[in-house]
């Protein structure tokens, strides 16, 4: 049997869900046993490849940025996973939504800056009005709560997936962990 | 209570059993350890029927009865699961969980709250209600206690206990719908108010994060409940 293709996908969250994947330790050998992870931040490659078999992705889409990845990363993968409360339902990154981007942009760019204050146009990507669960974006197959979810939640999770089962989540993760 | 107290029989989930009369479908369900979920109902105060989550099916009643107010009568067939029921519950979580903001990840209740734990045991993964993210307020003028409208369900059992059992009646409920909010005497600031005697009841009652102790952080608010069903048996006895 060939080596399913897994990626990861960081968008805005706190890598807090990566550092739970990583904490699998000896784990991961058993992983990259049956996957090769094709594209993460924990990876070299800058292009998210096409015909990808899992992506894991961790955090809200809260940018122009997020919002034109995760459109990519749907297109190209057979299943989506939500991992993390950030993409599960914007969570952390979300609290900034009953305030309105205009106020989060004067906190960051005006009101504490004393060179050069003004929102930026170039290298910083557009913030979007709210930030928002993947799911409102784009298609979700598996929904994975937990800020983070546990090590043993991933593997779990990624290995019932790989094998072609349907996890079940709600008796080992939640939100808020 | 009377000795003489009419029993009624009825079968809940298959199950024959009794109760008193003037007992709910839920107490004599907890009574026999059958599991109905419920964020309003507490035992020790009163039954507003709010939440709509203790919803059960009755044999030959089309609409659905919240089993918190439901009296037991003769020969009613109960079925407190199903299919329709757990889809209904669901829903009415979900709504609860987008009608404010609710970050578990960041509440001092994390771990020890009922929604969050009532979300799990109904295998609710993520929201399929688009998030009001509403702007409210924390009131955290009180000297010991805060109350964070973002995490609050309006279940009232704030209002009920400081009423009923403290005698204060500092909590109430202003407007109507989306727009109602617990409030302390006439909409003023909680450490403000003349009525409060800061007994904390209410914060020991609230399932939710939304009122909690003065300098608890991150999943470190555990509430004490057991102190309800005492007094209020004791109140009974010296009565």
């Amino acid at each position: 049997m060939s080596k399913k293709r897994l990626a990861t996908v960081w968008l805005d969250g706190c890598s807090g869900c990566h550092m739970s994947l990583l904490d699998m330790d000896e784990r991961l050998l058993a992983l990259a046993g049956i996957a090769d992870l094709v594209y993460s931040p924990l990876v070299d490659t800058k292009e998210f490849p096409e015909n990808v078999d899992l992506t894991l992705v961790e955090g809200a889409v809260s940018s122009e940025e997020d919002l034109h990845k995760i459109q990519i990363v749907r297109e190209r993968t057979k299943t989506l996973v939500s991992l993390g409360d950030c993409a599960v339902t914007s969570n952390v990154p979300g609290m900034r939504n009953p305030f309105g981007r205009k106020a989060v942009y004067d906190r960051a760019y005006r009101e504490n800056v004393t060179f050069d204050p003004g929102i930026p146009t170039q290298d910083v990507p557009a913030l979007l009005p709210y930030s928002r669960p993947v799911h409102e974006i784009v298609t979700v197959d598996v929904f994975v709560p937990g800020c983070p979810p546990s090590a043993d939640t991933i593997f779990y999770v990624v290995t019932e997936l790989l094998e072609g089962r349907q996890p079940d989540v709600s008796p080992r993760t939640r939100f808020g962990s | 209570m009377s000795l003489t107290a009419a029993v009624k029989t009825l079968r809940i989930d298959g199950r024959d059993l009794s109760g008193r009369q003037e007992e709910t479908i839920l107490d004599v369900a907890r009574q026999h350890g059958i599991f109905i979920p419920r964020l309003c109902e507490m035992e020790g105060l009163s039954d507003v029927g709010a939440c709509r989550l203790c919803l059960v099916e009755v044999k030959g009643q089309n609409r659905l009865l919240p089993a918190c107010v439901t009296a037991v009568e003769e020969g009613m067939e109960v079925t407190t699961n199903s299919d329709r029921l757990q889809k209904y519950r669901r829903m009415i979580l979900e709504l609860l969980f987008t009608e404010r903001n609710h970050v578990c990840a960041v509440c001092v209740s994390n771990g020890h709250c009922e929604m969050q734990m009532l979300a799990q045991g109904l295998d609710i993964t993520h929201v399929h209600f688009p998030y009001r993210y509403p702007k409210v307020e924390v009131d955290a003028s009180h000297d010991r206690f805060v109350i964070d409208h973002n995490r609050c369900i309006l279940c009232t059992r704030c209002v009920r206990v400081c009423d009923e059992i403290e005698g204060a009646h500092t909590w109430d409920v202003l407007g109507r719908g989306i727009d109602a909010k617990v409030i302390t005497d006439l909409n003023e600031p909680w450490g403000l108010s003349e009525t409060c005697t800061s007994c904390g009841k209410c914060v020991h009652v609230c399932p939710t994060g939304a009122l909690f102790e003065k300098g608890r952080s991150v999943a470190e608010m555990l509430k004490r409940r057991q102190f309800l069903p005492y007094l209020t048996l004791m109140r009974e006895e010296n009565e």
